[in-house]
Protein backbone atom coordinates (compact mmCIF):
# COMPACT_ATOMS: atom_id res chain seq x y z
CA UNK A 1 0.00 0.00 0.00
CA UNK A 2 1.15 3.28 -0.81
CA UNK A 3 2.62 4.95 2.58
CA UNK A 4 0.98 8.22 3.03
CA UNK A 5 -2.37 6.08 2.56
CA UNK A 6 -0.87 3.57 4.93
CA UNK A 7 -0.28 6.03 7.66
CA UNK A 8 -3.80 7.65 7.21
CA UNK A 9 -5.13 4.39 7.97
CA UNK A 10 -2.94 3.95 10.88
CA UNK A 11 -3.92 6.98 12.69
CA UNK A 12 -7.41 6.21 11.91
CA UNK A 13 -6.71 3.98 14.91
CA UNK A 14 -7.58 5.23 18.52
CA UNK A 15 -4.20 4.29 20.19
CA UNK A 16 -2.31 5.17 17.10
CA UNK A 17 -4.29 8.13 16.75
CA UNK A 18 -3.37 9.17 20.35
CA UNK A 19 0.33 9.03 20.33
CA UNK A 20 0.10 11.38 17.56
CA UNK A 21 -2.04 13.96 19.29
CA UNK A 22 0.15 13.81 22.23
CA UNK A 23 3.14 14.57 20.15
CA UNK A 24 1.53 17.10 18.42
CA UNK A 25 -0.92 19.03 20.39
CA UNK A 26 1.53 20.82 22.31
CA UNK A 27 3.49 21.87 19.09
CA UNK A 28 0.48 23.63 17.88
CA UNK A 29 -0.14 25.40 20.94
CA UNK A 30 3.38 26.56 21.10
CA UNK A 31 3.94 27.89 17.46
CA UNK A 32 0.44 29.11 17.77
CA UNK A 33 1.25 31.42 20.99
CA UNK A 34 4.36 32.62 19.10
CA UNK A 35 2.97 33.48 16.50
CA UNK A 36 0.05 35.08 18.63
CA UNK A 37 2.91 36.80 20.11
CA UNK A 38 4.45 38.10 17.30
CA UNK A 39 1.17 39.12 15.44
CA UNK A 40 0.22 40.95 18.58
CA UNK A 41 3.09 42.82 19.04
CA UNK A 42 3.01 43.84 15.60
CA UNK A 43 -0.81 44.97 15.75
CA UNK A 44 -0.41 46.83 18.59
CA UNK A 45 3.29 48.23 18.34
CA UNK A 46 4.28 48.43 14.85
CA UNK A 47 1.23 49.25 12.71
CA UNK A 48 0.70 53.20 12.34
CA UNK A 49 -2.93 53.94 13.83
CA UNK A 50 -5.55 54.35 11.03
CA UNK A 51 -6.20 57.97 10.32
CA UNK A 52 -10.08 58.06 11.17
CA UNK A 53 -10.45 55.43 13.35
CA UNK A 54 -7.17 56.19 15.46
CA UNK A 55 -5.84 53.16 17.71
CA UNK A 56 -9.73 51.28 18.06
CA UNK A 57 -9.27 49.75 14.50
CA UNK A 58 -6.50 47.84 16.36
CA UNK A 59 -8.71 44.91 17.31
CA UNK A 60 -9.60 44.01 13.68
CA UNK A 61 -6.35 42.25 14.16
CA UNK A 62 -8.28 39.64 16.54
CA UNK A 63 -11.81 40.22 15.33
CA UNK A 64 -11.57 39.15 11.54
CA UNK A 65 -8.87 35.96 12.32
CA UNK A 66 -11.52 34.69 14.37
CA UNK A 67 -14.75 35.91 12.20
CA UNK A 68 -12.39 33.44 9.28
CA UNK A 69 -11.66 30.53 11.98
CA UNK A 70 -15.67 30.43 12.67
CA UNK A 71 -16.90 29.85 9.31
CA UNK A 72 -13.65 27.23 8.95
CA UNK A 73 -14.36 25.28 11.65
CA UNK A 74 -17.80 24.88 10.69
CA UNK A 75 -16.72 23.68 7.45
CA UNK A 76 -14.58 21.62 8.71
CA UNK A 77 -16.48 20.21 11.56
CA UNK A 78 -19.40 19.07 8.79
CA UNK A 79 -16.67 17.83 6.35
CA UNK A 80 -15.55 15.38 9.31
CA UNK A 81 -19.29 15.00 10.32
CA UNK A 82 -19.90 13.59 6.75
CA UNK A 83 -16.70 11.38 6.98
CA UNK A 84 -17.81 10.19 10.07
CA UNK A 85 -21.66 9.52 8.64
CA UNK A 86 -20.32 7.91 5.41
CA UNK A 87 -17.85 5.47 5.89
CA UNK A 88 -18.44 5.11 9.92
CA UNK A 89 -15.12 6.14 11.09
CA UNK A 90 -14.96 6.65 14.80
CA UNK A 91 -12.19 8.96 14.51
CA UNK A 92 -13.84 11.19 12.69
CA UNK A 93 -16.97 11.20 14.74
CA UNK A 94 -14.71 12.43 17.83
CA UNK A 95 -13.08 15.21 15.51
CA UNK A 96 -16.18 16.67 14.45
CA UNK A 97 -17.59 16.72 18.06
CA UNK A 98 -14.22 18.22 18.66
CA UNK A 99 -14.32 20.67 16.22
CA UNK A 100 -18.10 22.64 17.81
CA UNK A 101 -16.83 23.84 21.20
CA UNK A 102 -13.65 25.93 19.37
CA UNK A 103 -15.61 26.98 16.79
CA UNK A 104 -18.68 27.93 19.16
CA UNK A 105 -15.92 30.09 21.07
CA UNK A 106 -14.17 31.49 18.00
CA UNK A 107 -17.50 32.91 16.88
CA UNK A 108 -17.86 34.43 20.50
CA UNK A 109 -14.84 36.14 20.35
CA UNK A 110 -15.71 37.22 16.75
CA UNK A 111 -19.22 38.82 17.90
CA UNK A 112 -17.58 40.06 21.63
CA UNK A 113 -14.75 41.96 19.64
CA UNK A 114 -17.42 43.05 16.52
CA UNK A 115 -19.27 44.33 19.95
CA UNK A 116 -16.71 46.32 21.31
CA UNK A 117 -15.37 47.87 18.19
CA UNK A 118 -19.04 49.28 17.39
CA UNK A 119 -19.56 51.08 20.49
CA UNK A 120 -17.22 53.62 19.84
CA UNK A 121 -17.13 53.33 15.79
CA UNK A 122 -21.08 52.99 15.59
CA UNK A 123 -22.35 54.23 18.55
CA UNK A 124 -24.14 51.28 19.40
CA UNK A 125 -23.00 47.50 20.69
CA UNK A 126 -25.38 45.99 18.08
CA UNK A 127 -26.82 46.64 15.21
CA UNK A 128 -28.86 44.16 12.97
CA UNK A 129 -26.53 43.72 9.99
CA UNK A 130 -26.63 40.84 8.24
CA UNK A 131 -23.44 39.86 9.14
CA UNK A 132 -23.89 40.38 12.98
CA UNK A 133 -27.15 38.55 12.55
CA UNK A 134 -25.84 34.98 10.34
CA UNK A 135 -22.91 35.18 12.80
CA UNK A 136 -25.62 35.44 15.69
CA UNK A 137 -27.21 32.43 13.77
CA UNK A 138 -23.92 30.75 13.62
CA UNK A 139 -23.28 30.81 16.85
CA UNK A 140 -26.67 29.34 17.52
CA UNK A 141 -26.07 26.28 15.30
CA UNK A 142 -22.78 25.50 17.21
CA UNK A 143 -24.71 25.78 20.51
CA UNK A 144 -27.24 23.11 18.67
CA UNK A 145 -24.56 20.52 17.69
CA UNK A 146 -23.45 20.91 21.11
CA UNK A 147 -26.32 21.02 22.44
CA UNK A 148 -27.61 17.41 21.12
CA UNK A 149 -24.06 16.10 21.57
CA UNK A 150 -24.62 16.17 25.43
CA UNK A 151 -27.96 15.22 25.29
CA UNK A 152 -27.67 11.72 23.81
CA UNK A 153 -26.38 9.04 26.03
CA UNK A 154 -24.82 7.03 24.15
CA UNK A 155 -21.76 8.52 22.64
CA UNK A 156 -21.29 7.72 19.28
CA UNK A 157 -24.78 8.00 18.02
CA UNK A 158 -24.70 11.34 20.41
CA UNK A 159 -22.38 12.19 17.67
CA UNK A 160 -23.43 11.07 14.43
CA UNK A 161 -26.82 12.95 15.44
CA UNK A 162 -24.90 16.38 15.92
CA UNK A 163 -22.98 15.88 12.99
CA UNK A 164 -26.43 15.38 10.80
CA UNK A 165 -27.65 18.62 12.29
CA UNK A 166 -24.08 20.06 11.33
CA UNK A 167 -24.51 18.70 8.01
CA UNK A 168 -28.13 20.29 7.95
CA UNK A 169 -26.68 23.38 8.80
CA UNK A 170 -24.46 23.98 6.40
CA UNK A 171 -27.27 23.41 4.16
CA UNK A 172 -29.21 26.52 5.50
CA UNK A 173 -26.02 28.65 6.46
CA UNK A 174 -25.95 30.43 2.62
CA UNK A 175 -30.10 30.62 2.94
CA UNK A 176 -29.48 32.57 6.32
CA UNK A 177 -26.72 34.46 4.99
CA UNK A 178 -28.75 35.94 1.83
CA UNK A 179 -31.84 35.77 3.62
CA UNK A 180 -30.87 38.02 6.07
CA UNK A 181 -28.80 40.18 3.34
CA UNK A 182 -31.96 40.70 1.41
CA UNK A 183 -34.27 41.59 4.13
CA UNK A 184 -32.29 43.73 5.47
CA UNK A 185 -31.99 45.98 2.07
CA UNK A 186 -35.42 46.37 2.23
CA UNK A 187 -35.52 48.43 5.78
CA UNK A 188 -31.95 50.55 5.39
CA UNK A 189 -30.34 51.93 2.33
CA UNK A 190 -26.76 52.46 3.90
CA UNK A 191 -25.60 49.30 4.96
CA UNK A 192 -22.33 49.47 7.44
CA UNK A 193 -20.05 47.48 6.37
CA UNK A 194 -16.38 45.95 8.37
CA UNK A 195 -12.92 46.95 6.75
CA UNK A 196 -12.01 45.30 3.80
CA UNK A 197 -8.43 44.04 3.54
CA UNK A 198 -8.30 45.56 -0.14
CA UNK A 199 -8.49 49.05 1.34
CA UNK A 200 -6.01 48.71 3.95
CA UNK A 201 -2.92 49.36 3.27
CA UNK A 202 0.27 47.16 3.03
CA UNK A 203 2.12 47.99 6.23
CA UNK A 204 -0.97 47.65 7.86
CA UNK A 205 -1.88 43.92 6.78
CA UNK A 206 1.42 41.73 7.98
CA UNK A 207 -0.09 41.26 11.25
CA UNK A 208 -3.21 40.32 10.58
CA UNK A 209 -1.80 37.37 8.11
CA UNK A 210 0.63 36.61 11.32
CA UNK A 211 -2.53 36.42 13.32
CA UNK A 212 -4.59 34.43 10.82
CA UNK A 213 -1.79 31.58 10.88
CA UNK A 214 -1.59 31.81 14.51
CA UNK A 215 -4.81 30.76 15.07
CA UNK A 216 -4.98 27.92 12.57
CA UNK A 217 -2.02 26.77 14.34
CA UNK A 218 -3.74 27.20 18.00
CA UNK A 219 -7.29 25.87 16.60
CA UNK A 220 -4.78 22.93 14.91
CA UNK A 221 -3.47 21.88 18.66
CA UNK A 222 -6.86 22.82 20.61
CA UNK A 223 -8.31 20.05 18.15
CA UNK A 224 -6.32 17.58 18.73
CA UNK A 225 -5.55 17.99 22.82
CA UNK A 226 -9.98 17.87 22.66
CA UNK A 227 -10.34 15.15 20.47
CA UNK A 228 -7.64 12.95 22.22
CA UNK A 229 -9.52 13.84 25.54
CA UNK A 230 -12.59 12.68 24.52
CA UNK A 231 -10.78 9.42 22.74
CA UNK A 232 -9.26 8.44 25.59
CA UNK A 233 -12.92 8.50 27.11
CA UNK A 234 -14.36 6.35 25.05
CA UNK A 235 -11.50 3.91 24.92
CA UNK A 236 -11.16 3.92 29.11
CA UNK A 237 -11.40 0.27 29.53
CA UNK A 238 -8.47 -0.75 27.63
CA UNK A 239 -5.10 -0.71 28.59
CA UNK A 240 -3.20 1.33 25.81
CA UNK A 241 -5.63 3.69 27.25
CA UNK A 242 -5.18 3.94 30.96
CA UNK A 243 -1.33 3.89 30.31
CA UNK A 244 -2.04 6.90 28.00
CA UNK A 245 -3.68 9.07 30.72
CA UNK A 246 -1.60 7.73 33.55
CA UNK A 247 -3.87 5.89 35.27
CA UNK A 248 -2.24 3.13 37.75
CA UNK A 249 -3.28 -0.29 37.04
CA UNK B 1 -43.20 -11.19 -1.05
CA UNK B 2 -44.26 -7.91 -2.25
CA UNK B 3 -45.03 -4.93 -0.15
CA UNK B 4 -48.05 -2.84 -0.44
CA UNK B 5 -48.04 -0.32 -2.94
CA UNK B 6 -47.29 3.10 -1.85
CA UNK B 7 -50.33 5.01 -2.61
CA UNK B 8 -51.93 1.52 -0.09
CA UNK B 9 -49.26 2.08 2.63
CA UNK B 10 -49.81 6.63 2.45
CA UNK B 11 -53.95 6.00 2.66
CA UNK B 12 -53.26 3.50 5.39
CA UNK B 13 -50.68 5.57 7.78
CA UNK B 14 -52.65 8.88 6.66
CA UNK B 15 -55.71 7.28 8.13
CA UNK B 16 -54.70 5.96 11.34
CA UNK B 17 -52.41 8.91 11.81
CA UNK B 18 -55.49 11.22 11.52
CA UNK B 19 -58.10 8.63 13.35
CA UNK B 20 -55.34 9.20 16.50
CA UNK B 21 -55.49 12.70 16.19
CA UNK B 22 -59.08 12.50 16.63
CA UNK B 23 -59.37 10.58 19.35
CA UNK B 24 -57.76 12.99 21.05
CA UNK B 25 -59.27 16.59 19.44
CA UNK B 26 -58.69 18.33 22.30
CA UNK B 27 -55.24 18.28 22.18
CA UNK B 28 -55.12 19.34 18.65
CA UNK B 29 -56.73 22.78 19.77
CA UNK B 30 -53.92 23.82 21.66
CA UNK B 31 -51.95 25.10 19.20
CA UNK B 32 -54.99 27.97 18.02
CA UNK B 33 -54.95 28.57 21.82
CA UNK B 34 -51.45 29.16 22.32
CA UNK B 35 -51.09 31.65 19.17
CA UNK B 36 -54.45 33.33 20.13
CA UNK B 37 -52.92 34.19 23.77
CA UNK B 38 -49.47 34.89 22.27
CA UNK B 39 -51.44 37.75 19.82
CA UNK B 40 -53.36 39.00 23.05
CA UNK B 41 -49.78 39.10 25.22
CA UNK B 42 -49.05 42.34 22.48
CA UNK B 43 -51.89 45.00 22.82
CA UNK B 44 -51.31 44.39 26.26
CA UNK B 45 -47.78 44.66 27.02
CA UNK B 46 -47.39 47.51 24.02
CA UNK B 47 -50.63 49.08 24.84
CA UNK B 48 -53.54 49.21 22.26
CA UNK B 49 -52.58 52.00 20.03
CA UNK B 50 -54.39 50.86 16.48
CA UNK B 51 -51.40 52.20 14.50
CA UNK B 52 -48.64 51.07 16.24
CA UNK B 53 -50.20 47.41 16.47
CA UNK B 54 -51.19 47.71 12.91
CA UNK B 55 -47.25 48.22 12.16
CA UNK B 56 -45.93 45.12 14.07
CA UNK B 57 -49.15 43.15 13.33
CA UNK B 58 -47.36 41.00 10.44
CA UNK B 59 -44.28 40.06 12.77
CA UNK B 60 -46.25 39.69 15.32
CA UNK B 61 -48.30 36.89 13.76
CA UNK B 62 -45.89 35.10 12.05
CA UNK B 63 -44.24 34.69 15.40
CA UNK B 64 -47.26 33.51 16.66
CA UNK B 65 -47.65 30.81 14.05
CA UNK B 66 -44.18 29.86 14.27
CA UNK B 67 -43.88 29.27 18.09
CA UNK B 68 -47.20 27.84 17.74
CA UNK B 69 -46.05 25.41 15.17
CA UNK B 70 -42.75 24.93 16.97
CA UNK B 71 -44.56 23.35 20.38
CA UNK B 72 -46.31 21.10 17.46
CA UNK B 73 -43.29 19.69 16.83
CA UNK B 74 -42.55 17.26 19.70
CA UNK B 75 -45.65 15.37 19.38
CA UNK B 76 -44.65 14.54 15.40
CA UNK B 77 -42.75 11.20 16.68
CA UNK B 78 -43.13 11.13 20.16
CA UNK B 79 -45.98 8.41 20.62
CA UNK B 80 -44.50 6.50 18.11
CA UNK B 81 -41.63 6.10 19.49
CA UNK B 82 -43.06 5.31 23.05
CA UNK B 83 -45.53 2.51 22.06
CA UNK B 84 -42.55 1.33 19.14
CA UNK B 85 -44.27 1.73 16.12
CA UNK B 86 -41.62 3.51 14.76
CA UNK B 87 -39.67 0.69 14.98
CA UNK B 88 -42.48 -0.93 13.15
CA UNK B 89 -42.36 2.25 10.16
CA UNK B 90 -38.18 1.52 9.55
CA UNK B 91 -39.34 -2.45 9.01
CA UNK B 92 -41.53 -1.78 6.65
CA UNK B 93 -41.18 -2.39 3.47
CA UNK B 94 -42.35 0.78 1.92
CA UNK B 95 -39.67 3.70 2.10
CA UNK B 96 -39.27 5.29 5.72
CA UNK B 97 -39.12 8.69 3.92
CA UNK B 98 -42.49 8.39 2.01
CA UNK B 99 -44.27 6.97 5.43
CA UNK B 100 -42.64 10.31 7.00
CA UNK B 101 -43.70 12.37 4.00
CA UNK B 102 -47.50 11.42 5.02
CA UNK B 103 -46.71 12.04 8.42
CA UNK B 104 -45.75 15.64 7.83
CA UNK B 105 -48.50 16.13 5.31
CA UNK B 106 -51.25 14.73 8.15
CA UNK B 107 -49.58 16.85 11.22
CA UNK B 108 -49.81 20.26 8.72
CA UNK B 109 -53.29 19.18 7.90
CA UNK B 110 -53.65 19.04 11.47
CA UNK B 111 -51.80 21.33 13.51
CA UNK B 112 -51.15 24.28 11.43
CA UNK B 113 -53.34 24.49 8.37
CA UNK B 114 -56.26 25.35 11.48
CA UNK B 115 -53.76 27.93 12.55
CA UNK B 116 -53.47 29.49 9.44
CA UNK B 117 -57.75 29.33 8.82
CA UNK B 118 -57.92 31.82 12.05
CA UNK B 119 -55.15 33.92 10.86
CA UNK B 120 -57.83 36.51 9.21
CA UNK B 121 -59.21 36.46 13.24
CA UNK B 122 -56.01 36.89 14.55
CA UNK B 123 -55.07 39.59 12.07
CA UNK B 124 -58.47 41.36 13.02
CA UNK B 125 -57.52 41.60 16.69
CA UNK B 126 -53.66 43.46 15.56
CA UNK B 127 -55.94 45.82 13.41
CA UNK B 128 -54.03 44.66 10.47
CA UNK B 129 -54.83 46.39 7.00
CA UNK B 130 -57.04 44.87 5.07
CA UNK B 131 -55.57 44.50 1.57
CA UNK B 132 -52.73 43.08 3.53
CA UNK B 133 -54.24 40.16 4.58
CA UNK B 134 -54.30 38.63 1.56
CA UNK B 135 -50.18 38.45 1.13
CA UNK B 136 -50.17 37.38 4.82
CA UNK B 137 -52.05 34.33 4.11
CA UNK B 138 -50.50 33.32 0.72
CA UNK B 139 -47.03 33.43 2.81
CA UNK B 140 -48.57 31.32 5.91
CA UNK B 141 -49.94 28.83 3.85
CA UNK B 142 -46.49 28.21 1.73
CA UNK B 143 -44.49 28.81 4.74
CA UNK B 144 -45.98 26.63 7.44
CA UNK B 145 -45.36 23.33 5.60
CA UNK B 146 -41.84 24.57 5.13
CA UNK B 147 -42.20 24.79 8.79
CA UNK B 148 -43.57 21.38 9.47
CA UNK B 149 -40.42 19.98 7.40
CA UNK B 150 -37.94 21.54 8.30
CA UNK B 151 -39.13 20.90 11.63
CA UNK B 152 -39.68 17.07 11.05
CA UNK B 153 -35.95 16.38 10.23
CA UNK B 154 -34.66 18.14 13.90
CA UNK B 155 -37.70 16.67 15.80
CA UNK B 156 -36.44 13.35 14.18
CA UNK B 157 -33.04 14.10 15.56
CA UNK B 158 -34.31 14.53 18.79
CA UNK B 159 -36.44 11.19 19.30
CA UNK B 160 -33.97 9.29 21.07
CA UNK B 161 -33.83 11.74 24.27
CA UNK B 162 -36.57 11.94 26.94
CA UNK B 163 -36.38 15.81 27.50
CA UNK B 164 -36.35 16.87 24.34
CA UNK B 165 -38.91 19.85 24.60
CA UNK B 166 -35.96 22.53 25.00
CA UNK B 167 -33.38 21.26 22.63
CA UNK B 168 -35.36 21.18 20.06
CA UNK B 169 -36.72 24.74 20.19
CA UNK B 170 -33.07 25.54 20.38
CA UNK B 171 -31.98 23.21 17.51
CA UNK B 172 -35.67 24.15 15.44
CA UNK B 173 -35.14 27.92 15.63
CA UNK B 174 -32.03 29.28 13.52
CA UNK B 175 -33.32 26.79 10.79
CA UNK B 176 -36.49 28.70 10.78
CA UNK B 177 -34.63 32.02 10.88
CA UNK B 178 -35.28 31.93 7.05
CA UNK B 179 -38.64 31.03 6.70
CA UNK B 180 -39.53 33.65 9.08
CA UNK B 181 -37.41 36.38 6.95
CA UNK B 182 -38.79 36.19 3.71
CA UNK B 183 -42.86 35.15 4.98
CA UNK B 184 -42.81 38.34 7.59
CA UNK B 185 -40.60 40.15 4.96
CA UNK B 186 -43.11 39.58 2.17
CA UNK B 187 -45.97 40.96 4.17
CA UNK B 188 -43.87 43.68 5.75
CA UNK B 189 -42.62 44.84 2.22
CA UNK B 190 -46.78 44.90 0.73
CA UNK B 191 -47.00 47.39 3.72
CA UNK B 192 -44.78 49.57 2.50
CA UNK B 193 -45.75 49.33 -0.95
CA UNK B 194 -42.59 47.63 -2.11
CA UNK B 195 -42.81 44.34 -4.44
CA UNK B 196 -43.39 41.46 -2.47
CA UNK B 197 -43.74 38.87 -4.96
CA UNK B 198 -40.05 37.59 -4.84
CA UNK B 199 -40.03 36.57 -1.02
CA UNK B 200 -43.34 34.76 -1.87
CA UNK B 201 -41.51 32.52 -4.54
CA UNK B 202 -38.72 32.16 -2.49
CA UNK B 203 -41.00 30.61 0.06
CA UNK B 204 -42.51 28.73 -2.96
CA UNK B 205 -39.02 26.93 -4.15
CA UNK B 206 -37.65 26.40 -0.89
CA UNK B 207 -41.15 24.15 -0.19
CA UNK B 208 -40.28 22.79 -3.46
CA UNK B 209 -36.82 22.22 -2.24
CA UNK B 210 -38.03 20.64 1.32
CA UNK B 211 -40.86 18.37 -0.14
CA UNK B 212 -38.08 16.07 -1.68
CA UNK B 213 -35.40 16.56 0.19
CA UNK B 214 -36.80 16.72 4.06
CA UNK B 215 -38.41 13.47 4.21
CA UNK B 216 -35.16 11.73 3.52
CA UNK B 217 -32.94 13.95 5.29
CA UNK B 218 -35.89 12.92 7.91
CA UNK B 219 -35.65 9.54 7.49
CA UNK B 220 -31.89 9.32 7.72
CA UNK B 221 -31.69 11.08 11.47
CA UNK B 222 -34.30 8.64 12.54
CA UNK B 223 -31.92 5.91 11.28
CA UNK B 224 -29.20 7.32 13.15
CA UNK B 225 -31.25 8.00 16.32
CA UNK B 226 -32.91 4.55 16.48
CA UNK B 227 -29.48 2.86 15.65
Amino acid sequence: MNPALLWFHQLGSPPVFDRFAARWAPVGFALGLAAMAVGIYGALFVVPADYQQGDSFRILYIHVPAAWMSLFVYALMAFYAVIALVWHIKLCEVLAMACAPIGALFTAVTLATGSIWGKPMWGTWWDWDPRLTSELVLLFLYLGVIGLNAAIEDRRAAARAAGFLAIVGVVLLPVIRYSVTWWNSLHQGATIKLIGESTMDASMTWPLWVMVVATKLWFVGSLLQRARADNLERESGKDWARASAGVPR
Amino acid sequence: MSGPSLLAAAKAQALRDLRLVWRRRSDAAQPLLFALMTVALFPLALGADPQQLARIAPGVLWVAVLLASLLTLDTLYRSDVEDGSLEQMLLAPVPLGWLLAVRVAVHWVTASLPLVVVTPLLAELLFLPADLLPVLMASLLLGTPLLSLLGAVVAALTVGIRRSGMLLALLALPLFLPVLVFGAGSVMAAAQGLPWLGALLLLGAGLALALVLAPLAAAAAIRIALN
